[in-house]
């Protein structure tokens, strides 16, 4: 059972679905290390980005790498409508509260969904679904390995925003001290609704990527939000580095304890980690405190 | 709240709605509205006086209604005695919840996201265990008399909620009046300045765990009675969670009666989107959550105590600037 032949193909394959893992949970640490929040709105927003990819190829044509650059600044601006107009104002600063609204974001949206398009799962169809590369001892999915280089590529976008722009400078000094920060003129509204912004582009991104191999219905984000809330745990909330590696982590454990354990307990799996984690150690393995 | 009276009129009231509906439809609406609003009374004691709000409180409701009714069907026990279980049940996974996450220090995101996996481990545990009956659930066999807990007229099931209910209202009313509920609120308010004047935060979180699981797993209990079946998704399904906490906000955490009202009108409003859409599902949930995101922002007091929310605010407009120097 160990033979290598298995084990390092579920390895590599771990690694690339660990990595869409990774973006989704890119999100979610993002909005928590500047809000200081869990937002529960992060599945209902990631199904949403993937209806969006959805009818983009089925009405418009466009392909998901494609749409990429259409959905992603389009889910910025709902972002940062969303934590502007509604998260921000109706929680009138409190974490309860926050945790409360973003809660019946979700709900909202999810409902919504089901409402407008029914439960039917939809997939789409593309030529390169089930293109693969040939190492030699295994296959590799094409769109898994693109998913694989695009997170490297979007942590590196936020690490060059964050570290080059004024806004990034404006969202690390607001996660950093937000009383100071508004005192030296940062617009701290303008700066969490950014942040919730980018937070969103970053799931919009994951769902065009899932799209080409994966299905969506309006709990298909579900799936994931749990996995990602496990990783942004695991990797310390706030920490971008931490939610790169954490994906991967998961991605890596998930499979190779369904190669164990068989499916349906491969999530058991995670959720188990989870718990162990946020009992043990909240402040997750490599962040530095609660 | 001091005085006994308003509770006992409540009840009195509710008491005598099977004497004057006779229609089925209309009672079935006030037993499951009854049966939500005991489950959010659970989250109440937890949520609402002690300030830790949880995002599983399916754990409870799925605990007491699998205890119940694997019980009777798996090992022949009467169903009064499984109702019991089921309640303790509630209490026990509150205490094992409570001590794990309380002890390990988690608050605010942290205990509402560890409530929230819990409830879903066991939601995946369930669904595939075969004590539970797996992906098919559990029936419990049809046999109406009073000593199995079965009931052939709706009215009979009514007074069960409604005494459910009323106990959770009692015991509310006494938490509130005693010393334990100074300390919880005390906790909610500012636990390290609880703990500085000798509040064992701790053990006041853990105890209001075990009051608020009991209550919300009698909830499920009842469910398993009522509909005779349970299965994974209703035991641990995220729909009671948040219908838990739904309740009590938009009726007002924190108060006696808050998840009664809330509970009827998140119900009554769940009707009428139903009349709206016909069968489409998914629009009484839209509703919900627009209400709940319209009560944080503008009720934070919840519909109980829209009349204090409207006073302060009208008080605050007389008082023009001095309230925004206060706040500063």
């Amino acid at each position: 059972m160990l033979s290598p032949v298995i084990l390092i193909p579920a390895l590599l394959n771990g690694l690339l679905t660990g990595a869409v893992y990774a973006l989704v949970a890119l999100g979610l640490t993002l909005i928590y290390g500047v809000l200081h929040i869990i937002n529960f709105a992060h599945g209902a927003l990631l199904t949403a980005a993937m209806f969006a990819a959805y009818f983009a190829f089925t009405v418009l044509g466009i392909d998901p790498y494609l749409a990429v650059f259409i959905i992603s600044p389009l889910f910025f601006a709902i972002g940062y409508a969303l934590q502007r107009f509604v998260i921000g104002p109706a929680s009138h600063g409190e974490d309860r509260n926050m945790l409360l609204v973003t809660l019946g974001l979700s709900v909202v949206i999810e409902n919504a969904l089901l409402f407008g398009f029914r439960a039917d799962t939809r997939t789409i169809d593309v030529p390169y679904a089930f293109s693969t590369i040939d190492l030699g001892f295994t296959y590799l999915a094409v769109p898994r390995l693109v998913g694989f280089v695009a997170v490297f590529v979007v942590a590196l976008a936020l690490w060059l925003i964050m570290s080059l722009t004024d806004i990034g400078r404006a969202i690390r000094a607001v996660a950093k001290e937000k009383f100071g920060a508004q005192l030296a003129g940062i617009d701290v509204a303008h700066v969490y609704a950014v942040t919730f912004g980018l937070g969103t582009a970053c799931v919009a991104i994951a769902a065009c990527l899932l799209m080409p191999t994966y299905y969506v219905n309006p709990s298909a984000g579900n799936a994931f939000v749990l996995v990602a809330f496990t990783i942004v745990v695991l990797g310390g909330m706030g920490s971008v580095p931490g939610a790169v590696l954490g994906g991967l982590v998961i991605g890596v454990v998930e499979s190779l304890s369904s190669l164990f354990l068989g499916d349906s307990l491969g999530q058991v799996g995670i959720f188990l980690i989870f718990i162990a984690v946020l009992l043990v150690r909240p402040q997750g393995l490599f962040g530095a405190k609660a | 709240m001091k005085s006994f009276t308003p509770i006992a009129i409540v009840i009195a009231g509710l008491a005598a709605v099977p004497l004057l509906v006779h229609s089925n439809v209309v009672l079935n609406f006030f037993v499951v509205a009854l049966m939500i609003a005991l489950a959010g009374q659970g989250w109440n004691i937890l949520g609402g006086y002690g300030g830790q709000y949880s995002f599983g409180h399916a754990i409870f409701f799925g605990s007491g209604a699998y205890v119940t009714a694997i019980l009777q069907v798996k090992y022949g026990v009467n169903a009064w005695p499984a109702f019991g279980c089921g309640i303790i049940a509630g209490a026990v996974a509150g205490t094992a919840v409570g001590w794990l996450a309380f002890r390990a220090g988690l608050r605010g995101s942290y205990f509402a996201l560890v409530t929230l996996a819990f409830a879903e481990v066991l939601r995946i545990v369930a669904s595939v265990a075969p004590i539970t009956g797996a992906g098919v659930g559990t029936l419990v066999k049809l046999d109406l008399s009073f000593a199995s807990l079965q009931f052939e007229s709706r009215a009979a099931f009514y007074w069960l909620i409604l005494a459910l209910v009323s106990v959770a209202l009692i015991v509310t009313w006494a938490i509130e009046r005693s010393r334990f509920g100074a300390w919880l609120t005390a906790v909610r308010e500012n636990e390290e300045a609880a703990r500085a004047l000798g509040v064992d935060a701790v053990a006041v979180k853990i105890g209001a765990m075990v009051i608020s699981g009991a209550i919300t797993a009698a909830a499920g209990c009842f469910y398993v009675q009522y509909f005779l079946f349970v299965d994974s998704h209703i035991a641990y399904g995220a729909w009671i969670s948040i219908e838990a906490l739904l309740t009590p906000i938009i009726g007002g955490a924190g108060t006696i009666f808050g998840p009664l009202i809330g509970a009827l009108v998140v119900k009554a409003l769940g009707e009428a989107a139903l009349v709206v859409t016909g069968e489409a599902p998914g629009l009484d949930l839209v509703v919900f959550g627009v209400v709940l995101i319209v009560v944080v922002g503008f009720a934070p007091r919840g519909i109980g105590g829209l009349r204090t929310t409207l006073l302060t605010k009208i008080k605050r407009g007389l008082g023009g600037g001095t309230a925004e120097v206060r706040r500063g």
